[in-house]
């Protein structure tokens, strides 16, 4: 399954693709929204772990605009619960990740993303 | 013991395209299970299954720590298998779900072994914990060696045991560069 929690960990691996490459952009995306309980230590662990900037952009990207430019200091209910929603709750069923800087697309079939490579393509 | 999960999804025509898990004892859940509470006192956030087949491993392993399971496989028919069993085993807070296979190329053990010891020590955490389920035909001590006199990383055998028709062995080893994921499961 393809949730931003995963996507924020994704990044392009083309034989000499080093900078630029992540995050992937989505791309002609079919998403379902499904409930997933709520742990906040779990959200509250997580977070040392995730790039900021790109998880906010691509979950405005996806039609949620919940999560605040800049990372609050103060983890407080709301925060985490929206949090929670885009890392956990979103899921990109369809459509494809392409990659900002060789333009590489990974497609999305069925939630599952395939991250294979050609021969050629693999360092 | 970890609760055995729901496999009831799976047929003997699924069983012909991805690995068929060797009954409750597999030895890959044995040896992390021996090691929970060390696991569970690292803090890990991320653990990341390659080869995962039937899915059954991390799924398994989910119950007793909830934790973001990153599951891939080079067979596609392994890809649909993990996250079915994820589907069916949905009580599970952090269910695995199937990533295409992150390399091509050959499936013989060595080529395979060959590129993840060229990944695994930047993959792995501070406290990052590795585990290989290596046969005996992948020639273990060779693989042991190279991990050190290459890479540095001293390996442990934690398990080695028939397991059907097969001669298994789970390597250990921990990470020490920083990085991201904090347990990485490898199937040769
Ligand atoms: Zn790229």
């Amino acid at each position: 399954m393809v949730r931003l929690i995963t996507h924020n960990l994704l990044a392009c691996h083309v034989k000499g693709c080093n900078a630029n490459n992540f995050p992937l952009e989505f791309r002609n995306v079919e998403l379902e929204i499904r409930e997933a309980e709520f742990n906040p230590d779990f959200v509250k662990g997580f977070l040392p772990k995730i790039e900021w900037k790109a998880l906010v952009d691509t979950a405005r990207q996806l039609g949620d605009t919940s999560l605040p430019e800049e990372q609050p200091e103060m983890l407080d209910d709301d925060f985490l619960k929206n949090l929670h929603h885009v890392l956990l709750e979103i899921h990109v069923e369809e459509g494809a990740m392409v990659c900002p800087n060789c333009k590489h697309e990974y497609p999305i079939a069925s939630g599952i993303p395939n991250m294979l490579l050609a021969e050629h393509e693999i360092a | 013991m970890i609760p055995t999960p729901d496999l009831s999804h799976l047929t003997s025509k699924d069983y012909n395209l991805v690995y068929e898990p060797a009954g409750p004892h597999l030895p890959l859940l044995d040896a992390l299970e021996a090691d929970l509470e060390t696991l569970k006192g690292a803090e890990p956030r991320i653990c990341l299954e390659i080869g995962s087949g039937s899915g059954c491993v991390s799924t398994f392993f989910a119950r007793a720590l909830v934790l973001l399971y990153i599951c891939t496989d080079i067979n596609p028919h392994a890809n649909r298998a993990t996250q079915a069993t994820g589907r069916q085993n949905r009580r599970l807070q952090r269910r695995p779900g199937g990533i295409g296979g992150a390399w091509a190329g050959g499936w013989d053990g060595m080529e395979v072994t060959n590129k993840f010891l060229e990944q695994v020590e930047g993959l792995l955490s501070e406290n990052g914990r590795f585990y290989l389920v290596a046969l005996k035909q992948n020639n273990v001590p060779e693989i042991r060696e190279r991990m050190l006199q290459r890479f540095q990383l001293k390996s442990e055998i934690v398990i080695e045991r028939r397991a059907g028709r097969e001669y298994l062995y789970i390597l250990h080893t921990s990470g020490r560069d920083r990085h991201r994921v904090d347990m990485k499961m490898w199937h040769l």
